[in-house]
């Protein structure tokens, strides 16, 4: 099973299987995500590993991921304002960016989902009891697909603020939750956008379990005039970094082992 | 050289992920009346051994040629018919998930054949980040012996976190997210 000769030499950025596969590499994430274990945000207490995590180095299985074409969503799943028959309550917003990855590539053609609170900071779910008004008109979430440049586009209502009881006085900074596949089992991510000068972060244990302030800030979104549609919507331009392929080939080493 | 930029930190899925990611047919893998589809059922645990109601589990896996329908298998992958290799199932059953799939076949691996397995994230309010783990097939004990990722896992116990069960529908594959009255903590990845 060794790599027979006529094969060409693995592109930077790759690794070869004995059988000849050459399969691309994933960059490890640096100071970018927040520990798992973060006890401001007291629910991690019994959900964090407390194991040290195996390596696993990328094989196939971490450099593929579904892909979804453009049937996987439907005209108006990325305008929460038209799903129902009357219009919800708040400021309506156009919430849009570009994907890419690490190495500054776009990633096209890939599922983006957002859920999110109404304009009064409450969900539309069973569990959100707090006592702010449910909107008949508004559900809350939308999906869409990357175009070829990497770029997705939402029209949705500001969320807003709720309380949530993680410690004294607990508020959730306005924030849009923001799930991604990217083109790799390892560029998933789960995340949260926020807005610009939230008077709330200082106290929200998710914002703070980030480490590096950089880090934070690439949470927040733009407000964006330029995209502001007159009389209808404000603009918020949020950008979104998912790792990229490694950039220095993978030594072959292993290429030699025989199976 | 080009620009390199740091990646968009992880936030968690928080306890109303059933607002935006479960769909239609999210836990079936293969259309559902696909010929030789089980299910994988489990319970998702936390460290006092309760069942976790507000987690997602989603699995990535090869098609039972061992292909995956992805442009980076260099092999040209065939699409196995009405497979799609991917389903996600929430937990609002009383911490349990299911996914209908089909056996995953040998993938090869830089240092040779990796045993069946599926990849598995895992999202929970209360979890800052995913993680990721594995599943393997407790009938494949000659394939998971030299499994690279496997065998390197050398307490014993640790590994079987990794091996489902056979149940009468498929198999079982509880997850434990850190150890507790129910059992040792899963093995997770750094992917």
């Amino acid at each position: 099973m060794a790599a027979t000769p006529e094969h060409p030499p693995s592109p930077a950025g790759t690794t070869r299987t004995p059988n000849g596969l050459v399969v691309p590499g994933y960059q490890r994430d640096g100071r970018s995500h927040p520990p798992l274990d973060y006890p401001g945000y007291r629910s991690t207490s019994l959900r964090h590993p407390k194991q040290p995590l195996v390596l696993l180095p990328h094989m196939l299985t971490e450099v593929t991921n579904p892909v979804y074409g453009e049937s996987a969503v439907r005209e108006l799943d990325n305008d929460l304002t038209r799903q129902h028959e009357g219009e919800p309550l708040g400021q309506r917003i156009i919430v849009h960016g570009q994907v890419r990855d690490s190495g500054g590539s776009p990633v096209p053609h890939t599922l983006v989902e957002i859920w999110q609170a109404n304009a009064g900071g409450r969900y539309r779910h069973v569990g959100d009891q707090w006592p702010s008004p449910l909107d008949p008109n508004f559900s809350g979430s939308g999906r869409t697909i990357t175009d070829a440049d990497g770029r997705y586009r939402f029209t949705t209502i500001q969320p807003g603020i709720y309380p949530w009881k993680n410690h004294a006085n607990a508020w959730r900074p306005a924030h849009i939750h923001f799930s991604l596949f990217g083109q790799a089992f390892t560029q998933r991510l789960v995340t949260q956008m926020y807005f610009p000068q939230d008077p709330l972060f200082f106290q929200d244990p998710m914002w703070n379990s980030i480490p590096d302030a950089a880090a934070r800030e690439r949470l927040v979104a733009r407000f964006d005039y330029e995209n502001t549609e007159e009389e209808w919507a404000l603009a918020y331009e949020w950008d979104i970094v998912l790792r990229g392929r490694e950039q220095t080939p993978f030594e072959d080493e292993d290429e030699d082992d025989e199976a | 050289m080009s620009a390199t930029s740091q990646t968009t930190p992880s936030q968690t899925v928080g306890p109303y992920l059933h607002i935006g990611l479960p769909w239609d047919g999210g836990p079936y893998a293969a259309d559902a009346d696909a010929p030789n589809a089980f299910w994988i059922r489990g319970t998702v645990y936390d460290g006092e051994g309760t069942p976790v109601r507000d987690a997602l589990i989603e699995t990535w896996q090869a098609d039972p040629d061992g292909r995956f329908n992805h442009p980076d298998d260099p092999r040209g992958a065939m699409t196995y018919p009405g497979f799609r290799g991917f389903a996600r199932s929430d937990t609002r059953d009383g911490g349990a998930y299911a996914v209908r799939t089909l056996k995953p076949g040998v993938v090869p691996g830089p240092a040779g054949p990796q045993a069946p397995h599926i990849d598995v994230s895992v999202f929970a309010r209360g979890m800052l980040h995913r993680v990721v783990t594995r599943i393997y097939f407790p009938e494949e004990v000659e394939a998971n012996a030299s499994d690279p990722v496997l065998s390197a896992i050398t307490e014993e116990d640790a590994r079987a976190t990794l091996v489902a069960t056979k149940a009468d529908d498929g198999y079982t594959f509880d997850i434990r997210i850190q150890g507790g009255p129910t059992g040792r903590e899963t093995v997770f990845f750094d992917i």
